[in-house]
């Protein structure tokens, strides 16, 4: 199953990265959405992963002290992805705002709006 | 004892004011001083207080040390908050009259808020997961900062600014998921205690590389600082010296936190490492600043200039390497946003901050003129000033410890440095006003008192720590002695 992951968790990243160096802004900010999830679910896999165990049990209970789930990582991804959805949709506004003051969204015509 | 979270709390509870005060404008900026007054108070005490008491701790929720997130302030922690509290006065009496009505009316005063907010508390925690947090408040309250006033230079600059910042959060963000997957642990002082007893070194390299990338992205080191120059003129002056002062030093800041606390264990890599990425920063960004001829991008390359000398200092790794690269943080803070607020005052009075428009400072401003070059000529590193101590405790480090090359390059960097404060002084100040500049109507302005105010108030702190170097000084050996030393802070935050 960790085997499976990592190989999703890479290609992720590989598409985060191709879209991050893409002429058009929207491509950029989903380059970051991919980079962003890529980075919550290896955060996950190195938490440790236990098919169907819970995370918490009430005293008493035996059957699962023999392999529970971390909770910690699953708080940690929640924050993360928090963060990242925050910051995306600032990301957006931004994007936007440039569009209406500048009418280009092509990353390329940074440099001549930077010398005007 | 709640000390350590005052420091995250004070500006948190200024936001909460200046935003109940939303409607009335005038109090706007008085709130804002106040509670950085209140925050340099605060960090004065914490200081003396961890002088006399040893390290400070707060275990938040009263969760034990590993299980719950601590705040801890050591010597180096409160050095920097004393710092941040410098800067926040400034800024804020200075943003009184350089920043616009609009700006001031929008948010501008809760956002520095939150960006000191953010800085107290990367500075306070104990946690790395804790630190990617509060880098985050930090940022976006950089974002807002950066793009508030909407011009077209500003947005530019903010997407550069905004996507390769945000790059390095997630790579500090895999760095901590690799690193707790090994350890199982988020706590800095286990962290310390897990590693020095571990001695499969291998899996480590990857989350420490990962930091090293997030944390030199921060910190605009070679060869990731191309965010910097793109994106830090285009905000209004008062920004941008904030962040000069403060956002990159957090990265500096972080940096020597995780390299002398755990990840102590592979030196024989990382020093020469930072030695090497020390010099290429200082080298390249002295030499590009040397051929800007805007005064906000001389200085923003001049950032990154100087970045490199706490990287060596870093890399030295003795007491004395460590030591100076605290006691030129301390300086460089103060001298570089002293700068940025000296550029401002000289577009006050020339309208351009171009060098090839402007000129004849010395004769219409002889004050201005002084009042620059006590920051330039401090950054330069002319003695008495600060400049001039910090640089010789880092290169006699480097000297003693048998780094000659570096030292070499720092003290060529330092003439280079010379040149490119001595180029302002010429241009600006020295040389005639050309002839084929547009005359400024408003050159015969009085300079708002509160905008001079700041300039003058970390022009003596530079001067002060120029002739009071000593205590300053035992200040960072100590604060050194505490960081080279993990088993200090892992006493005071577990108990081991």
């Amino acid at each position: 199953m960790e085997t499976l992951l990592a190989i999703v968790i890479g290609l992720l990243y590989a598409a985060g990265v191709y879209l991050l160096l893409r002429r058009s802004i929207v491509k950029l900010i989903l380059g970051i959405m991919f980079f962003s999830h890529a980075t919550n679910l290896l955060i996950f896999v190195t938490g440790g992963l236990h098919k169907g165990q819970p995370q918490f049990a009430s005293e008493g209970i035996h059957a699962v002290s023999a392999n529970p789930t971390d909770p910690l990582p699953q708080a940690l991804i929640l924050t993360a992805i928090v963060i990242g959805f925050g910051i995306t949709a600032f990301f957006m506004a931004l994007m936007y705002r440039f569009y209406q003051a500048t009418g280009t969204e092509d990353l390329d015509d940074l440099k001549e709006e930077e010398n005007k | 004892m709640i000390l350590p979270a005052l420091p995250i709390l004070i500006p948190l509870i200024t936001i909460i004011f200046l935003l109940f005060n939303f409607i009335k404008q005038k109090w706007q900026p008085w709130i804002g001083f106040t509670g950085a007054l209140l925050q340099l108070a605060l960090s004065v005490f914490l200081a003396v207080r961890v002088k006399t008491h040893g390290i400070l701790v707060l275990h938040t929720g009263n969760w034990e040390a590993p299980f719950g997130i601590t705040l801890v302030v050591d010597a180096f922690s409160s050095v920097m908050l004393v710092l941040s509290g410098i800067i926040a006065v400034s800024i804020s009496i200075y943003s009184i009259d350089a920043v616009d009505r609009k700006r001031q009316s929008f948010f501008f005063y809760p956002m520095v808020q939150g960006l000191l907010m953010g800085v107290n508390g990367a500075f306070v925690t104990g946690d790395i997961f804790n630190l990617y947090v509060w880098f985050e408040v930090m940022l976006t309250a950089s974002f807002i900062l950066l793009t508030l006033g909407g011009e077209k230079k500003q947005l530019n600059g903010a997407i550069k600014y905004v996507t390769i910042n945000l790059v390095s959060s997630l790579f500090f963000l895999a760095g901590i998921g690799l690193l707790y997957g090994k350890t199982g642990t988020l706590n800095m002082a286990d962290l310390a205690f897990k590693l020095s007893q571990a001695d499969n070194n291998v899996l480590l390299n990857t989350s420490a590389v990962l930091f090293f990338v997030a944390f030199s992205i921060k910190a605009a080191v070679f060869p990731f600082f191309f965010w910097l120059p793109a994106s830090y003129h285009t905000p209004p002056v008062a920004v941008t010296a904030l962040f000069a002062g403060l956002l990159t030093k957090v990265g500096v800041y972080a940096m020597i936190r995780f390299y002398t606390l755990f990840f102590v264990q592979d030196k024989l890599f990382w020093h020469p490492l930072f030695l090497w990425i020390g010099g290429f920063t200082m080298v390249i960004g002295v030499l590009t600043a040397a051929s800007q001829y805007d005064i906000r991008k001389i200085l923003s390359f001049h950032i990154i200039s100087q970045i490199g000398y706490m990287i060596m200092g870093l890399g030295i790794f003795t007491v004395g390497g460590i030591a100076g690269a605290i006691f030129f943080m301390a300086h460089n803070i103060i001298a570089k946003t002293n700068t940025f607020l000296v550029a401002g005052l000289i577009n006050r009075v020339t309208g351009s901050y171009d060098l090839r428009k402007i000129g004849g400072l010395y004769k219409t401003r002889p004050w201005l003129s002084v009042l620059f070059m006590i920051p330039a000529f401090g950054l330069a590193g002319i003695p008495p000033l600060s400049g001039f101590f910090g640089k010789l405790i880092l290169i006699s480090a480097g000297f003693r410890a048998g780094d000659y090359v570096i030292s070499f390059v720092a003290l060529a960097v330092g003439l280079f440095t010379l040149f490119s404060m001595v180029k302002i002084w010429n241009e600006a100040f020295w040389k005639p006003r050309p002839e084929t500049s547009a005359p400024f109507e408003g050159e015969n302005n009085k300079l708002p008192a509160s905008m001079v105010i700041p300039v003058v108030f970390l022009g003596i702190i530079t001067l002060t720590m120029g002739f009071a170097v000593k205590p300053i000084l035992e200040m960072a050996m100590n604060a050194a002695v505490q960081l080279l030393d993990p088993r200090i802070y892992i006493q005071a935050v577990m108990g081991l």
